[in-house]
């Protein structure tokens, strides 16, 4: 859906996505490096389990919700990612103890 | 970085480190008061601006001239003595100008003797059929990719709707090398006769030669549809085709990705749970809240500048920080007045400034059918709602928004009704035979962002606070 462009010269950061290691950079928010990742980062919605990925990437539609080490509902598009950030895409509602 | 404000209390918190925050909080803090700037975002420069200091575009010409105009003022903003804190979410302001901010995971409680609310604009929702679709996103997200991190559509790309802002988003994909398959302007043609009054203003304006060469620009290079009066997004769980309606004929374009937008309107939640008075906007067809010259609001010591105050652009929410910040120094500091650029430089340029406005709020305001859905279109993304769903509530007696919530829980996911609200003002208006004024919107409350119930347990207590809700 998206590519990175060719002046991108930012450093590379190493995120896991559900245990894989992904390649994100320095400065990209977590649902960035998520679209970028070409992997299926789709959501499942908490009231009927429909498929969502982000919306705005501004902080107001929360269909970037995601789990970020250990902590769920996050908004992936106003967090950045670190290296060794574990990520988990998050299906339905937040658990208890996430 | 900062992620605790240092101190309890303060002459002049802003909101918002966008152009009318980044202009109000370097004015108050030249002039000597003690401020604080609260930002949501990793740096400064709001939506506009966003990643001026950390985007990987360098190249100058590829973004443009008016995003680069913001690293002056971010410089400026951070050289002013204000204490800047990023990442910083507000969530509760109260008419005692009381504020509380979660960073870094755990949330601090500040005063303020004046409050300038800068929490600027969002994108109009558009809500079509098929919008909650993955691959559907708004132009303003494709947008954000693009300057935060340099990334641009690959795969089959729509973009659909109308406004300056689309049209600079085509352009900056382009120049990239991103792809754009067709652009589908959703622009009335009853709209051109209507703006016409205002066309003088406009062609002497300066967005005038810049939109003309930013239109040809894109038409030159994608192919554009206009008078699209029709948009349907279709796929299983995932967006594969985009079918409109334009002048008598209908097309379906398979696509991986559609872009959508058709204006952006005041993001109101915090202004309105601090107890601000708003009403209904009827050109920009949105909630603005009611300011003086100086964007003082009805509540007292609380002023908003920027889109915040009604949708004006970055170059007129830089001076209405200006003078929002003036007012504060006045009655706060008059002596250090004179620091200040005077009253009247700042207000012809505002003047200057807002010219054109009219012409475009006309030009581009949104059809109806794009604005107020039917049948299983969903209304309210968070809690699955849909336009008949909403209808169906008006015809067993929900009369306005805050009894729809009781029926169906519209507004009260996550988002609070940023992504809903006005739709839900506007089908329960047209259903029940009335203005949106008079339907009214969701009662906002803190918090305005979700936090966490250990954030709120952590703060600040006194023992009568305690023993309230423990026993024995």
């Amino acid at each position: 859906m998206f590519k990175r462009s060719d002046q991108d010269n930012r450093l590379s950061v190493q995120i896991f996505v559900d245990g894989a290691a992904v390649a994100a950079r320095q400065g990209d928010t977590v649902s960035a490096a998520l679209l970028a990742s070409g992997r299926d980062v789709r959501r499942a919605t908490a009231v009927s389990g429909a498929p969502r990925l982000p919306y705005c990437m501004m902080g107001v539609c929360f269909d970037c919700l995601v789990t970020i080490d250990g902590v769920g509902n996050r908004q992936g598009c106003l967090v950045p990612v670190a290296d060794g950030m574990q990520i988990e895409i998050q299906k339905g509602k937040r658990e208890i103890g996430k | 970085m900062t992620t605790t404000p240092k101190r309890d209390s303060y002459d002049v918190v802003v909101i918002g480190a966008g152009p009318a925050g980044l202009a109000a909080s370097a004015t108050t803090a030249q002039a000597g008061l003690s401020t604080l700037l609260l930002d949501e975002n990793a740096g400064p420069g709001g939506q506009v601006w966003r990643a001026i200091a950390s985007t990987p575009v360098t190249a100058p010409e590829q973004l443009g001239a008016d995003y680069w105009a913001g690293a002056d003022l971010v410089k400026e903003a951070q050289a002013s003595g204000a204490e800047i804190i990023q990442r910083a979410t507000v969530w509760s302001l109260d008419r005692r100008l009381e504020i509380a901010v979660s960073s870094g995971g755990a949330s601090a409680f500040v005063t303020a003797r004046r409050v300038i609310l800068a929490t600027g604009a969002l994108e109009r929702p558009f809500p079509i059929p098929g919008w909650t679709l993955p691959g559907v996103m708004t132009a303003g997200a494709a947008q954000t990719m693009l300057k935060s991190s340099g990334l641009v559509p690959d795969g089959r790309t729509v973009i659909a709707g109308q406004g300056p802002l689309l049209w600079l988003l085509a352009a900056q994909i382009l120049r990239l090398g991103g792809r754009i398959d067709c652009i589908l302007d959703t622009t009335e043609r009853g709209n051109y006769f209507a703006a016409l009054p205002y066309a003088l203003d406009f062609v002497t304006s300066p967005y005038f030669a810049k939109g003309l060469a930013m239109m040809r620009e894109v038409k030159a290079k994608a192919r554009v549809v206009t008078g699209v009066s029709e948009l349907v997004a279709s796929g299983e769980g995932q967006l594969a085709s985009v079918t409109y309606a334009a002048r008598g004929h209908r097309e379906t374009i398979p696509a991986d990705l559609l872009l959508l937008h058709q204006g952006v309107v005041p993001n109101v939640n915090l202004a309105m749970a601090a107890g601000v008075e708003h009403h209904w906007d009827d050109r920009q067809l949105c909630w603005s809240p009611l300011t003086d010259a100086d964007g003082n609001t009805s509540v007292v010591g609380i002023a908003i500048a920027g889109d915040g105050a009604g949708i004006g652009g970055a170059a007129v929410a830089v001076l209405r920080g200006r003078i929002a910040a003036r007012a504060a120094v006045e009655s706060l500091a008059p002596a250090a007045i004179a620091k200040l650029d005077a009253e009247n430089v700042v207000r012809t340029a505002l003047a200057q400034a807002e010219r054109g406005r009219s012409f475009l709020d006309v030009l581009f305001r949104p059809a109806p059918q794009f604005r107020i859905p039917s049948g299983n279109t969903i209304v309210c993304r968070c809690e699955e709602v849909t336009a008949q769903d909403v209808l169906d509530s008006v015809a067993i007696g929900a009369t306005g928004p805050n009894q729809l919530k009781a029926y169906r829980r519209t507004g009260m996911g996550p988002c609070q009704g940023r992504l809903c609200g006005l739709t839900v003002t506007e089908l329960m208006a047209q259903a029940r035979g009335k203005c949106p004024q008079e339907i009214g919107y969701y009662r906002l409350r803190a918090p305005v962002k979700p936090i966490t119930l250990a954030e709120l347990a952590a703060g600040p207590k006194t023992e009568d606070d305690v023993k309230a809700v423990v026993r024995g």
